[in-house]
């Protein structure tokens, strides 16, 4: 049998994909030991156990100075922009990006402007923000939002633009008008592309969320990072890290979820 | 017999590119025009003209008498050969589409009474298409065909003056599309309808229509060929057709059906 023809079963692939994440930990775990064996108070590879005390004062325990238990306060702030940030974006998206790719007037009066802002590099932006904005929560929520909206709206737009001018007329000659072809034929085709794209700019969400909270605030998981970067607390860090993961991965599935349960009939073709 | 649609000295334009020129016809209500012609001929560019999704450069279209507006309306109903329905809606749904749009400005979404009327009659109509048992399907999970009687089922609910097939029957198997055009016909006729199809299928137009129009250039200018519109160089009527059902009741078999008529034929203008 050809290489190319050997698939691997559902449990298989499952089998196979575990393969590499156990060999990265097996590693770690190895190469943890070996500098433990050699010097006792190694920070570079914290051991399991130092990860699990480390963590055990920032989940469980109050934090004197500020009254909190400081990983879930880390995590609710960040969260926090996270969604609003996200929320503004999917709003704008779904008012901009709709306007501009049903109305082609809309489209060449804006679509040059949307460009534009959207080839900045948002992080260049982020002094621009502080200034304006302070240093406060708005800083941070506008950088999420300047950094994912206008992608999310030219890809929305170009989607709508793109629905088969076939199905645009025939609703017309069933007698919709401008608002129910937006509202009935767009709106719904636009819906999966929009939860497609939120997917894909969580990624680059997250980014700038934790620049954001590295250069200015007092909670936060990126700001945690970068604070305890200074003590070398890689028990720390590793941890925080692979938490951040699993919350990007929870929000990728709700979001493919969502999409599956909503738009049943834009999944048709995957099964 | 006033005319349902007519066609004054039309015109379509591009620039210096004459597409459709001097265009006169007359449609009779209750016909079944069959446009055939060669590849780049202005068959569709004919039909986007009384779809009204162009105006003509020059000339005027009326429709029961009043201009023609330059927009698509709920009084001419289409069915292009692919992407005539919503991929999001169910058959039910997509069938229900003009009623909803009718009877809710702004929400275009009927509650309560209103809505199972229209369910009624969109679910009535699908049964008429045949399609009677695929009322919660989506349009991706029916066959070509079965689309194209969504299609039809579809336009045909919003009553319009005219219906305009772009050939609907194009990318069906040739079994499949003798089915169709029994349906086609038998819509046709029970409901009154008057119909413009284009198609590349000789044999299909012939077999329908009470009517052919032929478009294609009648001069080819070789050193400028966008100079000469194309327009309907031959006009034939057709004597009127049994449908296949009658056949095996005794009525004149199908190949025998057709007559050209001579009259204004390959006429010089």
């Amino acid at each position: 049998m050809r290489w190319v023809n050997i698939r691997p079963s559902r449990n298989g692939a499952m089998l196979l994909g575990a393969i590499p994440l156990l060999a990265i930990l097996v590693t770690y775990l190895f190469a943890s030991a070996a500098r433990h064996a050699d010097n006792p108070s190694d920070k570079l590879l914290p051991t399991p156990g130092a990860m699990v005390s480390a963590m055990h004062r920032l989940i469980a325990q109050v934090d004197p100075l500020s009254g909190n238990m400081l990983f879930w306060m880390d995590t609710a702030a960040s969260l926090q922009r996270l969604g609003i940030a996200l929320g503004i974006c999917t709003l704008s998206t779904l008012l901009v990006g709709m306007v501009l790719g049903v109305l082609p007037v809309a489209r060449a009066t804006l679509g040059g402007l949307v460009t534009a802002i959207a080839v900045i590099p948002p992080i260049a932006l982020l002094p621009i923000l502080f200034i304006v904005f302070g240093l406060g929560e708005t800083a941070k929520v506008a950088l999420i939002v300047i950094g994912v909206a206008p992608f999310l709206i030219r890809d929305l737009a170009d989607h709508v633009a793109r629905i088969p001018q076939e199905q645009l007329v025939k609703a017309q000659t069933l007698g919709a008008s401008s608002w129910q072809l937006a509202l009935r034929v767009a709106l719904p085709q636009a819906m999966p592309r929009l939860i497609a794209g939120l997917r894909l700019s969580l990624g680059p969400a997250w980014v700038y969320l934790i620049s954001a909270e590295a250069i200015a605030s007092d909670a936060g998981l990126g700001y945690r990072i970068f604070l305890v970067r200074r003590y070398l607390s890689m028990d720390v860090i590793i941890p925080y890290v692979a938490w951040i993961s699993l919350l990007a991965i929870a929000m990728d599935v709700a979001l493919a979820q969502l999409s599956r349960r909503g738009f049943a009939w834009a999944h048709r073709s995957d099964r | 017999m006033s005319a349902l649609l007519t066609l004054d000295n039309v015109w379509l334009e591009y620039g210096d590119k004459i597409v459709l020129e001097r265009v006169d016809l007359d449609i009779a209500e209750g016909s079944f025009i069959s446009i055939i012609g060669p590849s780049g001929a202005g068959k569709s560019s004919f039909l986007r003209l009384v779809l009204g999704q162009e105006a003509p450069s020059r000339g005027r279209i009326l429709l029961d008498d009043r201009p023609l507006v330059a927009e698509c309306g709920p009084d001419r109903g289409v069915v292009f050969q692919r992407y005539s329905v919503f991929p999001h809606l169910t058959a039910l749904r997509n069938v229900m589409f003009a009623r909803e749009c009718a009877g809710a400005r702004f929400t275009a979404r009927l509650f309560g009474r209103a809505r199972r009327a229209a369910e009624e009659e969109a679910a009535a109509m699908l049964a008429e298409v045949g399609l009677g048992d695929a009322l919660h399907v989506y349009p991706a999970q029916l066959s070509g065909g079965m689309q194209q009687r969504l299609a039809i089922a579809q336009a045909l609910i919003a009553r319009p003056r005219v219906l305009l097939l772009d050939e609907p029957f194009g990318a069906l198997d040739p079994g499949i599309r003798q089915d169709m055009h029994r349906l086609i016909l038998r819509l046709w006729r029970e409901h009154g309808l008057t119909v413009l199809m284009v198609t590349h299928d000789i044999g299909e137009a012939f077999k329908l229509g009470t009517r052919l129009l032929t478009f294609d250039k009648r001069r080819i200018d070789p050193h400028a060929p966008h100079r000469f519109g194309a327009t309907a160089i031959y006009d034939l009527a057709l004597k009127p057709h049994v449908l296949p059902a009658d056949t095996a009741a005794g009525a004149e078999p199908d190949a025998d059906v057709i007559t050209i008529d001579i009259i204004g034929n390959n006429r010089e203008k």
